[in-house]
C-alpha cells in the first residue's frame, strides 16, 4: 500500500491550485484581448497532471498534449515563463515561437507539448528507448487523450514499446470528448484501457478526479514500470469544464453533465480530504492559496510587462546550429 | 585508392560512426538478421548486436517518431525507411514534429536524426516503390536533404548527416547501391552540407543533375564532347541546404543551363533552381532554362512504360542540343 505523507499531500493541493489559477488568469487573458492565438484549458482535469507528476522522480521525462498547461506546470515549469510564451512575448519559454501548444522543458524533462492529437506518443516511446540504451533508470510518462487512442501512432507506438520492454507509463487522459466528439460514439468498448491487451500490456481505468488515488496507483505503477521495464496504460477519467479551444459553442454537451462533474471537482476534493483528516488546518491552505494566487499573479504581471520579440527573431532558429 | 560500391560505402560509414559512437544507433524494419531490403545491412546485427541494429514492425510513422523521441533525449539515431515512398506514410513525424521541433521550442531542443531511404525508379517495382519525393520534403522548412550521387559522396555527406544537429533525410538511389564503384577512402571524412561539387568541367552549358541523373548525365557527356558540346556538370549533392553560388558561378560562365531530376515535372527542385538561376543570372543567360523531368504520371511498371517517364540518357541529351542550339 503506498503511503501519502503531509508534505506530499500539500504538494498535490499545490500543484493543482497553481495549475487551476494559472488556467483561470489564462482565461480572463484571452478574455482581454491579451492573448493573440487559440488554447486548451485544463480546468477539470487538475486532479491528473498533479497526481501522476508528483509520483514521478524528478528525473523522469513526461511528453505533453495540446491541452498541455497542467502537465507542464506538474513538472515544475516557471509560471511566469509559460504565462509570457501565452502572451507571445521574448521571455517565454519558446521566445514567443510556440505558443500555448508548443511549451517544452528540457532541462525539466518536459519533452513538450504537442499541437497533434498522438503526436507525442511515438516520440515519448523513443525516448524510453533511449534510456533503456543509456540505462539511466528514468522512466518516460506520456499523456494523450481520449482521442488520440484512435490515431495510428498510438498502435504503432504501445506495441513497439511492449515488445522491447520499454519503460513508459501511458496515461490516457479520458475527457469523454474528442474535440465534440463523445469516446461513446468514437469507440465501441466501455473502457479505452481494455486496447492494452491487445500489446500484452496491464491496463487499467481509474477515477481522474481522485488525486490522492491517481498519486498512489501512478507510484504503484511506476515503480513496476521502472523496475520491471514494462510499460503500463493508464486511463484516468475526468472532465473538462472549459470549451474545447477558445471557439467551441458546445453543442455537444448540456450545462447539467458540467455541472455534475464540477461537484466531482479534484481540488474541492482534495481540499476536504485535507481537513477531514486533519492533514492541513484551514489556515495552512489559506496561506497556500494566497502563496499560489500571488505567484500566478507575479506571472500574469511578468507576461504583461515583458517585451515583444524583435521581428528579426521571425527567421531565426529554424535550424540548430552545428557546434 | 580502393573502390567500394556505393552501397558498401554507406555500410561502412554508419559502421565506423557506430564503432565511434555509442550514441548512434540503426532502426528500421528488418534491418536486422534480414539484412535490410537491398543487402545493406547485411552482418552488421552480428557486429553490432540487436540493441543497436533495431529491427521493428512495419509502423513506419512510429519508427520515425521513436527516433524523434530517443534524439531529443541525446541518442544519435538512424532511422532506415526501406523505400523514400513509405515517408509518405511518416510525415506527420517528420513535418510537424521533427523539422519543427527547434524552432518551435523557441532554438532550446533540437532533432540530430537521420532518415535514410532509397529514392527513385528503374527498378520495375512500379508506382508505390520507385517515387521521387524530395521537392515534398524540401517545402518543409527544418530540414535537410542529401541525395548523393556517388560512394564517395555518400559515405562523407552520411557522416556529416550524423554530425548534424538537425534532421536529415539522406535519400539514397536504388540503381546507384550495386552498380556504381568509386574511390572511398577507409579513413573517417566529412563532406559539408551545402557544398556542390562540380563532376566535370565544361565551358558551353552547365547542367545540374541529382542523384542517379548525375551518372546519367556524366555518361552522356563523354558523347555529347564527341558533338563538340563541352558540358559542365554539377551536383548540388544536398538540395537543403542548396550550394546556389557555385551554380550561379557555372551559369555565368556558360550562359546555359539545363536541369535534370528524376521526380515529377510540377513543382520538382529544379522549378524552385531555375527561378533562383533566373533571379541571379538573369543578364548572362544566352538561353531559356531547360529542365528534363520525370513526367507528372506515376512511374508504370514495365520497363517500356518506365523508360518513357524516367528521364533517360536520349530525353536529357536532345535538351542538351536544344539548349546549346538556341
Amino acid at each position: 500500500m503506498v503511503k501519502i505523507d503531509k508534505k506530499t499531500n500539500l504538494e498535490l493541493y499545490r500543484q493543482m491550485l497553481t495549475i487551476r489559477y494559472f488556467e483561470e488568469q489564462v482565461d480572463k487573458a484571452y478574455m482581454e484581448g491579451k492573448i493573440h492565438g487559440t488554447g486548451h484549458l485544463y480546468i477539470g482535469m487538475e486532479g491528473v497532471a498533479a497526481g501522476a507528476i508528483l509520483a514521478l522522480d524528478k528525473k523522469d521525462v513526461i511528453t505533453s498534449t495540446h491541452r498541455g498547461h497542467g502537465h507542464c506546470i506538474a513538472k515544475g515549469a516557471d509560471t511566469s515563463l509559460m504565462m509570457a510564451e501565452l502572451l507571445g512575448k521574448a521571455t517565454g519559454y519558446c521566445k514567443g515561437k510556440g505558443g500555448s501548444m508548443h511549451i517544452a522543458d528540457i532541462n525539466l524533462g518536459n519533452l513538450g507539448a504537442n499541437g497533434i492529437v498522438g503526436g507525442g506518443i511515438a516520440i515519448a516511446t523513443g525516448a524510453a528507448l533511449a534510456i533503456k540504451q543509456q540505462k539511466t533508470g528514468q522512466i518516460v510518462m506520456c499523456f494523450f487523450g481520449d482521442g488520440a487512442t484512435n490515431q495510428g501512432v498510438f498502435h504503432e507506438s504501445l506495441n513497439m514499446a511492449s515488445i522491447w520492454d520499454l519503460p513508459v507509463l501511458y496515461i490516457i487522459e479520458n475527457n469523454l470528448y474528442g474535440m465534440g466528439f463523445p469516446v461513446s460514439k468514437a469507440v465501441n468498448i466501455k473502457k479505452l484501457s481494455r486496447r492494452a491487451c491487445s500489446y500484452g500490456m496491464e491496463g487499467l481505468t481509474i477515477d481522474g478526479n481522485d488525486a490522492v488515488g491517481i498519486y498512489k496507483t501512478c507510484k504503484k505503477l511506476i515503480k513496476k514500470v521502472r523496475e520491471e521495464s514494462k510499460p503500463i496504460l493508464l486511463e484516468c477519467l475526468s472532465y473538462r469544464y472549459k470549451g474545447h479551444s477558445r471557439m467551441d459553442a458546445e453543442r455537444y454537451r448540456t450545462k447539467k453533465e458540467i455541472e455534475k462533474w464540477k461537484s466531482k471537482d479534484s481540488i474541492i476534493r482534495h481540499k476536504k480530504y485535507l481537513l477531514d483528516n486533519k492533514v492541513a488546518t484551514k489556515e495552512e491552505i489559506r496561506a497556500m492559496e494566497d502563496s499560489v494566487k500571488k505567484t500566478i499573479e507575479k506571472a500574469r504581471e511578468f507576461a504583461l510587462s515583458s517585451p515583444y520579440p524583435d521581428k528579426g527573431q521571425a527567421l531565426e532558429d529554424v535550424y540548430a546550429k552545428i557546434n | 585508392m580502393r573502390e567500394l560500391y556505393y552501397l558498401d560505402a554507406i555500410k561502412e560509414a554508419i559502421t565506423q560512426e557506430m564503432q565511434k559512437d555509442p550514441k548512434v544507433f540503426l532502426i528500421g524494419e528488418d534491418v536486422g538478421v534480414y539484412g535490410g531490403a537491398f543487402g545493406l545491412t547485411v552482418g552488421m546485427i552480428e557486429d553490432l548486436g540487436p540493441d543497436r541494429i533495431v529491427d521493428t514492425p512495419i509502423s513506419e510513422q512510429g519508427i520515425v517518431g521513436v527516433g524523434i523521441g530517443a534524439a531529443l533525449m541525446g541518442q544519435k539515431p538512424i532511422v532506415e525507411i526501406m523505400f523514400s515512398d513509405f515517408l509518405l506514410l511518416t510525415m506527420e513525424q517528420i513535418a510537424n514534429q521533427a523539422a519543427k521541433i527547434h524552432y518551435m521550442f523557441g532554438g532550446k531542443a533540437s532533432v540530430p536524426l537521420v532518415i535514410r531511404t532509397p529514392g527513385g525508379g528503374g527498378t520495375g517495382a512500379a508506382a508505390q516503390h520507385s517515387q521521387s519525393i524530395e521537392a515534398i520534403l524540401n517545402h518543409i522548412p527544418g530540414l535537410k536533404i542529401i541525395m548523393p550521387s556517388t560512394p564517395y559522396d555518400a559515405k562523407g555527406l552520411l557522416l556529416s548527416a550524423i554530425d548534424d544537429p538537425n534532421p536529415v533525410i539522406f535519400i539514397e538511389h536504388k540503381l546507384l547501391y550495386k552498380k556504381v564503384k568509386g574511390e572511398v577512402p577507409e579513413k573517417r571524412y566529412t563532406i559539408p552540407l551545402g557544398k556542390a561539387d562540380i563532376k566535370r568541367k565544361g565551358k558551353d552549358l552547365t547542367v545540374v543533375a541529382t542523384s542517379y541523373m548525375v551518372q546519367k548525365v556524366l555518361s552522356i557527356a563523354k558523347n555529347i564532347s564527341k558533338e563538340g558540346i563541352d558540358i559542365e556538370v554539377i551536383d548540388p549533392r544536398t538540395i537543403k541546404p542548396l550550394d546556389l553560388k557555385t551554380i550561379i558561378e557555372s551559369v555565368k560562365k556558360t550562359g546555359r543551363v539545363v536541369l535534370v531530376e528524376e521526380a515529377c515535372y510540377t513543382g520538382g527542385f529544379t522549378s524552385y533552381l531555375a527561378s533562383e538561376i533566373q533571379a541571379k543570372a538573369f543578364d548572362w543567360l544566352d538561353a531559356p532554362i531547360a529542365r528534363i523531368t520525370g513526367f507528372d504520371c506515376p512511374i508504370p511498371y514495365s520497363k517500356v512504360l518506365e523508360d518513357v517517364v524516367i528521364p533517360g540518357e536520349e530525353r536529357i541529351g536532345e535538351g542538351i542540343r536544344g539548349v546549346v542550339k538556341f
